[in-house]
């Protein structure tokens, strides 16, 4: 079996204590797997740690435990180590305005990563192949040009061509499609989709969207607080989701017919985690629990196991329980 | 008669920039218009416009009628007192738009001392009791903008453009920077809002579906024109403007398998806003666009009931030239 | 709203023809234009001996007549041969001044700005202890040291106006640095070199330009400053040293307006071309700060 293209093992970053509050727990151990060819979507609200996650991926952040591994090797923090995988690995911005230097014409923004690593012999052929494959055409059209002079999506595209330039194995994009146009978004989702078809690139998409793990993902991760709650195939986790927070998420999306679940409560603090599962200050299942119920206590009492990264799972305590409507249905039937 | 009539709208901007190119539609009391639009479709300049909040590079014609009187040519203090106890706006950035020194009761208070002759215990008396028809507990009226969360901020941002009691209220892109909990959240309160005071609402976002979740009838914008507008069921279920269809299978709907690992979107860019095309200016990007398209103006056509699209194909004479 | 300009104009040619459609951008331009002309050229025109006291032709502070045209000082130089003279003197120290502190300035900043640990904080300590320093007693203990004239009141002006530059080029660079195209080079494999010359220089650049028209300024103001208090040296003709002579030398009690009004009207048009230029080129560089 080949070794996945990259890997989070027990990953945790921790941010320093600020005004007064405690150290923040942005990435609270997890286990993610993307596997070669593989495009994996990794879900949640911000401030969930599913960016910090993204830049520990790519080696900006280095982990306060656990490890990242490329092709089955751990990534080590020395500037030539990280040099190396940086050919490799590649991330995408969600914000290709601000991603682009103003002062750098598109050819010097995808030459940039070339000259980096010192691939200067047949620089304009490599700069043109990029672009011509992240669809701009020709590319002698735009290489002159400055950020400005394009549009949101033509930006994204030049971000794109600049990471293949490279020829990366692997690419972790964050929020691609979130700061562009309804129409631009499909265009962009569908290039990361051939470059994984043509190149047999790997991708880790973050966002917020569901939309877009069902528009081009294999598999989907769902991160809440630091830590990932529920993972599987798109199929499995968005149409048959396990974990209530899954459920709340998918039950809002505009369209759906499902009633909405609204969670109480605001997004959580990764300076303020709480103990047990730490979803159930907002969990609606726990809530329609009973006072009684022994099931309260394991839900605010013990914690729960970081999943494994290389099969599908559900961090709940009540997942494996029947819900309140299958209850209902199985007692209508009986 | 209709609450909002806007007719033969044109906003340009500095010399050539045409930002809105002849909108027109209607508003009922208490009916709710969502119009959808990319970036630099004029969305929020025809929003603006209404209440004459455009910078003063802007140059309008047309008539924007707000219960009758035209908000183009009102006094400057007839406009005042319009802005707040008429029509009020959500803007979509609530961190920006509210005043970081001062607390939220405060800002609250503002309008209704402003606008109407109550003493300071009655203004405290109402904006408690906004605060809590919005969902903030009437406890935080002494909380400060930076204290509270996004979702709480949107909040304070809809119960000040409810204090004066306006008949309308324009929310533009109200959710954009929100989470999806935090934008359902926001999208229930404000639908609710509008069901319960019988408030006419005009809501602009990006995104067709938040729209139709929220809105009777939609407008779609494209290039400064509005291309299509109807009930907002007609508009999902069959729309008649190719534009509107790119724009609704933007978002996928999970479980659709026609859209599973098929992202769809359109190739091309909008028009220069300082060009003139002729024939359809949708047309360079239009997936079924025919010969005639590129020469043939244009205009909002009847396409069934309450329904209208500027598409050639809802011409009789056309309807076959797709096939 | 995105405008695809129709084609790629060099920022260079856009820059001037915006610079010159500003009437001030063109006077201040001329001015500093012709002053050059006027400091470059004067060895063409101008014989030491012209300005020797030994060797002097005029009367003693004559007024303005044939041959004179502004007249004369104490031993009976030319006070506009005095004056073109004194132009490359105190153009020489402004600008040479001004280097230095940009040059310091600027990599103190950069500095600052990329480095926001220990080197950072340590950096922007010693630039707090220089913004302390008074300047006045800076140069009269340099020239104490380096012995009076152009060089100590050169260094002068350089160690007390970098601080100000440091000052905002690090908080420009710290601005440049939280946006995402560094974070780009960063995961493209950029080091600190490389993020610091290719992303943030390049930004940080208009500033320094625009920063520094406005530091000569105040820099050939320093060195009026200075030589009029007598740090300068009395055999070099400076704006300075004839503002010092023409006070010491009683001009302004005999009425020799001649002699005094000459240099000091000479500096406030100096100072005048490079702050109008100075303030064109923050108009083109930074459009937001134009008046909406």
């Amino acid at each position: 079996m080949t070794s996945p293209a990259l890997e989070a093992r027990d990953l945790e970053v921790t941010f320093p204590p600020r005004r007064g509050r405690g150290p923040a727990r942005a990435v609270d151990g997890v286990n993610l797997t993307v596997g070669a060819g593989e495009i994996v979507a990794l879900i949640g609200e911000s401030g969930c740690g599913k960016s910090t996650l993204a830049r520990a991926l790519v080696g900006l952040i280095r982990p306060t435990a656990g490890e990242v591994r490329y092709q089955g090797t751990t990534l080590g923090y020395s500037s030539k180590a990280l040099k190396q995988f940086r050919r490799h690995t590649q991330l995408v911005l969600q914000d290709p305005g601000g991603a682009l230097n103003p002062k750098q014409n598109v050819f010097d923004a995808v030459a940039e990563g070339p000259r980096l690593h010192g691939l200067r012999s047949g620089l304009p052929e490599r700069v043109h192949d990029a672009l011509a494959r992240a669809g701009l055409r020709p590319p002698e059209q735009f290489v002159n040009r400055y950020p400005h002079e394009l549009s949101g999506g033509q930006q994204q595209r030049v971000v794109i061509a600049g990471a293949l330039a490279l020829d990366p194995s692997v690419i972790v994009a964050d929020e691609p499609v979130a700061s562009l146009d309804a129409s631009v978004r499909g265009e962009i989702l569908r290039l990361i989709l051939d470059l994984r078809g043509s190149l047999g690139l790997s991708a880790l998409v973050v966002s917020h969207d569901l939309g877009l793990a069902w528009n081009i993902a294999d598999r989907v991760a769902v991160m809440y607080l630091g830590r990932i709650v529920e993972q599987g195939t798109v199929e499995e986790v968005l149409l048959r989701p396990k974990h209530p927070y899954t459920q709340a998420l998918i039950s809002v999306l505009p369209g759906t017919d499902a009633e909405s679940v609204l969670l109480r409560g605001e997004p959580p603090d990764p300076t303020a985690v709480p103990g047990g599962c730490r979803f159930h200050p907002r969990c609606q299942r726990f809530a329609a629990l009973d006072a009684s119920d022994d099931r309260r206590t394991l839900c605010t009492g013990r914690d729960l196991p970081v999943l494994d990264a290389d099969r599908p799972g559900v961090a709940c305590h009540l997942a494996d329980a029947p819900t309140h409507e299958e209850r209902r249905e199985s007692s209508d039937i009986s | 008669m209709s609450l909002l009539e806007v007719h033969d709208l044109n906003v340009t901007y500095g010399v050539d920039v045409q930002a809105v190119r002849g909108v027109s539609f209607s508003l009922d009391a208490g009916q709710t218009l969502g119009v959808a639009g990319e970036s630099g479709s004029g969305k929020s300049t025809v929003a603006l416009s209404l209440l004459r909040l455009l910078p003063s590079s802007a140059r309008i014609s047309g008539d924007v009628l707000l219960g009758g009187e035209d908000v183009l040519t009102m006094g400057w203090g007839r406009l005042r007192a319009v802005r707040w106890s008429e029509a009020s706006i959500v803007f979509q950035g609530a961190m920006s738009a509210l005043n970081p020194v001062r607390t939220i009761g405060e800002q609250i208070r503002e309008p209704i001392l402003l606008h109407e002759k109550v003493g300071i215990r009655a203004a405290r008396e109402r904006t408690a009791e906004l605060l809590d028809s919005v969902g903030v507990p009437a406890r935080r009226v002494g909380a400060y903008p930076h204290e509270l969360s996004g979702g709480q901020r949107q909040r304070v941002m809809i119960a000040m453009a409810l204090a004066c009691r306006p008949a309308l209220i324009i929310a533009d892109e109200p959710t954009t920077a929100l989470d999806v909990i935090v934008q359902a959240q926001i999208l229930s309160l404000l639908a609710d809002l509008v069901r319960e005071s019988h408030i006419s609402m005009i809501m602009i976002s990006h995104d067709l579906s938040v729209l139709a979740e929220t809105c009777d009838r939609l407008a779609v914008m494209y290039a400064g024109r509005i291309v299509e507008i109807g009930t907002s069921r007609q508009m999902i279920a069959e729309p008649r403007h190719p534009y509107t269809r790119a724009l609704s299978s933007a978002f996928p709907t999970i479980g659709d398998p026609a859209s599973r690992l098929a992202p769809s979107g359109l190739p091309g860019d909008p028009p220069d806003p300082r060009l003139v095309a002729s024939g359809c200016p949708f047309e360079p990007r239009c997936p079924e666009a025919f010969a005639e398209c590129s020469t043939h103006s244009v205009e909002l056509w009847p396409a069934g009931t309450g329904r209208e699209s500027a598409c050639l194909k809802v011409l009789p004479g056309f309807a076959k030239a797709s096939a | 709203m995105t405008l695809v300009a129709p084609a790629q104009v060099g920022s260079a040619r856009r820059f001037a023809g915006q610079f010159f459609r500003m009437p001030t951008a063109i006077a201040g331009l001329g001015i500093l234009v012709v002053f050059t002309l006027l400091a470059l050229t004067a060895p063409l025109y101008i014989h030491p001996s012209d300005l020797d006291v030994t060797k002097a032709t005029g009367g003693q502070l004559a007024p303005p007549g044939p041959g004179y045209p502004l007249g004369t000082d104490q031993p009976g130089r030319s006070v506009l041969l005095l004056l073109i003279w004194g132009t490359r003197t105190s153009l020489a120290i402004g600008v040479i001044a001004t280097l230095l502190a940009m040059v310091l300035g600027s990599a103190i900043g950069l500095l600052a700005g990329h480095y926001q640990r220990w080197l950072g904080r340590g950096l922007m300590h010693v630039t707090d202890w220089f913004i302390a320093l008074p300047s006045l007693p800076l140069a009269i203990s340099l020239s104490a040291v380096l012995g009076q004239g152009a060089r100590s009141i050169t260094i002068a002006i350089a160690v007390t106006s970098w601080t100000a530059t440091a000052r905002l080029v690090r908080a420009q660079t710290l601005a440049v640095e939280a946006r995402p195209f560094i974070e780009r080079a960063r995961a493209l494999g950029a080091g600190n070199v490389q993020i610091m010359t290719r992303h943030v220089l390049p930004n940080v650049a208009p500033l320094i330009l625009v920063s520094s028209t406005l530091t000569v300024a105040s820099a050939i103001l320093s060195e009026t400053t200075l030589t009029f208090l007598g740090l300068g040296n009395p055999t070099e003709v400076s704006w300075g040293t004839m503002i010092n002579q023409a006070y010491t030398g009683s001009a302004i009690t005999r009425g020799a307006w001649w002699y005094l009004l000459p240099p000091g009207i000479a500096i406030v048009i100096v100072v005048l071309g490079f702050t109008m230029t100075g303030r064109a080129v923050e108009h083109i560089l930074n459009p937001r700060m134009m008046a909406r």
